[in-house]
This record gives C-alpha cells, structure tokens and sequence, in this order.
C-alpha cells in the first residue's frame, strides 16, 4: 500500500520542541502574534483605521462605518465559504459568478407568481447545486477545483446573462422582508457576522470542520481513518456557493437592482485575498474564518480609506497585490516554522 | 474498550497456509506459512524484495492472494478489502502517513471516531482530550499535552500517537511496517518502549517489520526471516542470535549472486 501514498507530510528529523526561550517582551509579543495570524491581522486594521483618521478627519463617522461594512460585507460572506474549501484543499472559483445568479433566480422565480421569499430559496436551492456541480466535477471525475470551477465561472456567466437579457433587473418586493434582507442600514453587515460566526463554530466544533481539517492536511491519512472526504469536499462545495448565493441576494437588495456583471471575479478574488491575508494556506489544512474576515476588513479599510485620501486606485492595487504576496510568504513560513517546533 | 471475545480463544490470532502471490509472471510470495501467537510480538526480516511488504498487504486486505488461507482466530477468512480486514481488528501503521499534522494530538485520536455533546453537533473536546490523555498514559507514550498540533511533534512522537490510536479504536492484530525507519536512537528507544507495554498490557498481538535485527531480538517474542518468497527460518528470540541471522542473510547473498532473485 505504501507506494499509493502520496508522502504529503515531510519527516523532520527534529528534537522534541524546545521550550521557547524566554527572550524580551518584543520577541515574546511577536511570538504571540505570529501564533495567532486573528490578532495580527486586528492590529492591522487598528493601525488602518488610526493612521486613516489622522490623515482624514472624516474617516470615523456613521457615514464611512456604512461605506466600509458595504465593501465588507458581501466579500466576507463569500470568503466564510472559501475558506471552508480552501481548507479541504480546493477553491472555488466560481462564487463570483453565482453571486450573480443567484438574484436572478429569485427575481424570476417571483416574476412567475411565487411569493419573493420562495425565490430567494429557489435561489440558494441553485447556488448549492452549482456547488454540488463543482463538487461532483472536482471529485469524481478528478479534475484540479482550479479548472473545474473556471469553467463553471464561465458557464455560470453565460446562463445568468443568457436568462437576463444582459440587462439589470429591479429588485422585487419591498418593507420590512427587504429590509432584513439586505435593503437595512446594517442589515448586511449584521448577516456577514451571523455566517462568520456560524462557519467559524461549524470549522472549530463540529465534526464537520475537524473532518475539512483533516482533508486538506493529509488527505490519505484522513480517508484512511475512515473519513469520507469526497462528501467533505462536495459539501463544502456547495457551502461556499450557497453563501456566495446568499451574498449576491444581500446586495440585490441592498442596491435594489439586480445586475448581471454584479460580482464576477473581482468579489471573488477579493474574497480569496481576504482569506490568505486572514492566513489560510491555499495548500489545504490551515485557517480560519474570523481571519478571513479580519483580512476582508483589513482590505476594505485600506481601500476606503485611500479612497477619502484620494489615493489613486492603481496605488492601492499594488499595496494589495503586495500585502497577500507577503501573507502567503509569511503563511508558508510559518508553516515551516512551526513544524520544525520554532514556534 | 476491551471486551473479552465472546468465542474460543485460539492460540494464533493469524495463521497462513501456503499463501502463494503472483503479478503476472513474477512471483512475490512462493509458499508462506506463517503465524501469530495471541499477545505476541513477531518480528519479519528479510531482505528488500524478500516479499515483507506483499506479506503485509495480503494480511491486510490490500490485495488478495493468488492462493492459500488465512485464519483470523481460527476462522479462515478472505479478507476482501482493508476496511474488511480492520473490521476484523486487523490494522496497518504506516509510518508517519495517519496522522492530520494540523489536528491536536486528541482530534487525531478521535479522528472519525469523535464524540460529541448528544443531541447537539457539537464536539465534547473536555471529554475526547480526557480520554486521549489517559489512554496516552497507559500506553506510556510521552508527549508535552494533547492540546499540541501533531505538525509540533516529533517523528517518533506522531509514530507512537499512531500506534496508540490504532489500538484505542479496537485494533488486536497490529502490523507495523518499519516503524524505526527514519528514526534516530532516542525516538526508536520511545517506540520499542511503546511496543513493550503494549506486549505487558497483553491486549494485541503484533507483526513488526524491520531492518534492524538487534532490535528484534531485543522487542519480539519470535522472530521469521522471509526469504524469496518463503519462511526460511522461525525460532523465538531467546534461541537466536545476532550472529545466526546475520549469518543466514550473508549465506542468502551468496548464494544469490550466483541465482536470480523474486522481486517483490
């Protein structure tokens, strides 16, 4: 059996892990930070949001805490999902696009007479069978989550401007379901706690998320043990598209119209940026959802707050661009670090 | 964890009858016969391409024979697949490939196994760390706390975690591929000492592959050598030596050198 197995996990010829010298507080709090990627990226944020309310007067106000949760919360749904998937050893890169469709659905699932609450559903319904899709694709047919889910990224695009007509619709209904549902001041950003904290629950106690721990960190040794690790997969699949369904129905509401370029792959790269700057491993079996999170926020803050500044938007691409090349070296790094029992 | 089996005791808890394997037209194994005294530790030996491996595959359940039969406590079974065999409480330790380096030592041992807050979803970590940390304890394995990622934990560490789960989730026959490979002398040590209680405690038997016949000698019980394909030789430790095997192993050189060898 032995030469079936992949040697995933390499042996280091390593002592038992020292005690970590007791040096000075700097090294120590370092330590502390490194170990808890969460803190290290609320820091960040609290530093944004200081230096940004310095440089701008403006910059704490309800009107700009409004702004920033709008740029958060949509992405942060998206990216509780990715981070599910990338922990099991895949992505999604599709979300962008069921984003898009999902509104859709609901839109014509109530243009056909059903009440606009049986749409949304219609729509989740949708979502998660695009998940499912990507899933089965990924799993059975063993094709790499990365081509998989192109592909469903541009089927998905085709259908949802095929059945719209390539036009925005307006979004139906109205009152308090509306409100709930996205249209309410801080309805959005009180729905992208909600599912951060309910995924976070799902991936520290449960079964579930031990099992997508497993997955990604040593897929043989998991199905081995008898996990199945192909419905992991699948369900986790279907997971991030449901939740990206439900974001893209949040901002429908949100914005009162429907639009089929809505999202694509700008929320969803977005979404995967907050995600290994909140430090997951796009190798599999590192991260967490408060971290996505927190790297979400951490984005939207700099961007808002370059944008009150009015730092040109190619300067905040490159510190993007620079800030997840230096989360994934340090991701890595501390990965290596950490097995070598020097954390 | 253990209930005393409810049938016979038989003396082998595994015993094979003139197990033949062929690939197409090389012949792995020629005509093993073999077995495994309950609560005893066996060491193999043999040569690479001897047919260790394929011996270890066929008990369990990874492939099937070409002929012969197997006995699991007296009863002749064909073991069909590894969940058939482990069913049996027949279990495989490979070195190092089990574990979930980025699960703590206790998730690990309750990898698919874990218990929970019924009726909630919720995972009983107080109750699954508890439980880890005692069975840890009476298999004498020594880590800094269950609380650790394996990923922190040195080889011989994850080896004997392995181990130790194996038996936690009711494994009676363990067979162990090399499990001192890659290992310097301090971890080897933590494993043969694990071995040892796991013989005092007397609850599974054992088949350990290895290279290293002063080890044998120094852990098991009874020691075979497997020869192209054959069980050449059988005695308890206590009537060898390092010398008689290490004599018989340089007269199968020599004679090799003059005869071609199966390959495994």
């Amino acid at each position: 059996m032995a030469e079936t197995m992949l040697s995933s996990t390499p042996t280091p010829e390593t002592e038992l892990p020292s005690e970590p010298a007791r040096k000075g507080f700097l090294s120590r709090l370092g330590r502390f930070i490194l170990q808890q990627r969460e803190a290290s990226i609320l820091v960040v944020a609290i530093v944004e949001v200081i230096y940004f309310q310095f440089a701008s007067s403006n910059f704490i106000t309800a009107e700009n805490i409004r702004t920033i949760f709008q740029f958060v919360s949509a992405t942060a749904i998206i990216a509780a999902g990715e981070v599910m998937l990338l922990i099991c050893g895949e992505i999604d890169l599709s979300v962008g696009h069921v984003f898009a469709l999902a509104p859709f659905i609901m839109y014509f699932v109530n243009q056909a007479g059903f009440p606009l609450w049986v749409g949304l559903i219609a729509g989740l319904l949708v979502s998660a069978l695009v998940g499912l899709f990507n899933g089965v694709v990924t799993v059975w047919f063993k094709i790499p989550s990365l081509i998989s889910t192109l592909g469903t990224q541009f089927l998905l695009n085709g259908i949802t401007l095929t059945i719209s007509g390539g036009f925005p619709a307006l979004t139906p209904g109205g009152g308090s379901f509306n409100e709930i549902m996205g249209h309410g001041a801080y309805s959005e950003i009180v729905w992208a706690v909600l599912v951060m904290i309910v995924v976070q629950v799902i991936l520290s106690f449960t079964r579930w998320g031990r099992h997508t721990v497993a997955t990604g960190g040593n897929l043989h040794g998991a199905s081995e043990a008898g996990v199945n690790v192909s419905r992991v997969k699948i369900g986790n699949f279907m997971l991030a598209s449901t939740l990206a369904g439900l974001a893209g129905t949040l901002e429908a509401f949100r914005i009162t119209s429907i639009d089929p370029l809505a999202g694509g792959v700008t929320i969803m790269f977005s979404a995967v940026a907050g995600a290994v700057i909140g430090g997951t491993a796009l190798t599999g079996g590192l991260g967490t959802v408060v971290g996505a999170f927190l790297g979400v926020l951490a984005v939207s803050i700099l961007n808002d707050g370059f944008t009150l500044l009015g730092v040109s938007a190619y300067t905040y691409d490159m510190i993007l661009g620079l800030a997840i090349l230096i989360a994934m070296i340090l991701n890595v790094r501390l990965r290596i670090w950490r097995e070598a029992g020097r954390l | 964890m253990t209930e005393a089996p409810s049938q016979v005791e038989y003396p082998d808890a595994i015993r094979t009858e003139h197990i033949v394997k062929r690939y197409g037209a090389v012949t792995a194994l020629r005509d093993v016969s073999m077995h495994l005294k309950r609560g005893e530790v066996l060491g193999l030996v043999g040569d690479n391409g001897a047919g260790k491996s394929t011996l270890i595959k066929i008990l369990t359940g990874f492939v099937q024979p070409t002929s012969g039969t197997i006995f699991v406590n007296g009863e002749e079974v064909k073991l069909r697949s590894v969940s058939h065999a482990r069913s049996l409480g027949i279990e495989t330790v490979y070195q190092d490939l089990a574990l979930v380096n980025e699960l703590s030592v206790y998730h690990n041992m309750f990898l698919n196994r874990e218990i929970r807050r019924f009726p909630l979803p919720f995972l009983n970590n107080r109750k699954m760390r508890e439980l880890a940390r005692d069975h840890l304890k009476k298999m004498g394995v020594n880590i800094p706390s269950v609380d650790v990622e394996v990923a922190r934990l040195s080889g011989g560490q994850r080896q004997a975690i392995a181990i130790a789960r194996a038996v936690y989730t009711d494994a009676k026959i363990l067979l162990l591929d090399e499990p001192l490979a890659a290992m310097g002398a301090k971890e080897g040590a933590l494993i043969l000492d694990l071995i040892r209680n796991l013989k005092a405690i007397g609850e599974v038997s054992i088949i350990m592959i290895a290279h290293n016949y002063s080890q044998v000698l120094e852990t098991c019980d009874r020691v075979n050598l497997l020869q192209h394909g054959t069980i050449t030789f059988d005695k308890p430790v206590a009537e060898t030596s390092l010398d008689e095997l290490n004599e018989l192993v340089m007269r199968e050189y020599r004679v090799g050198a003059t005869k071609t060898s199966t390959k495994s």
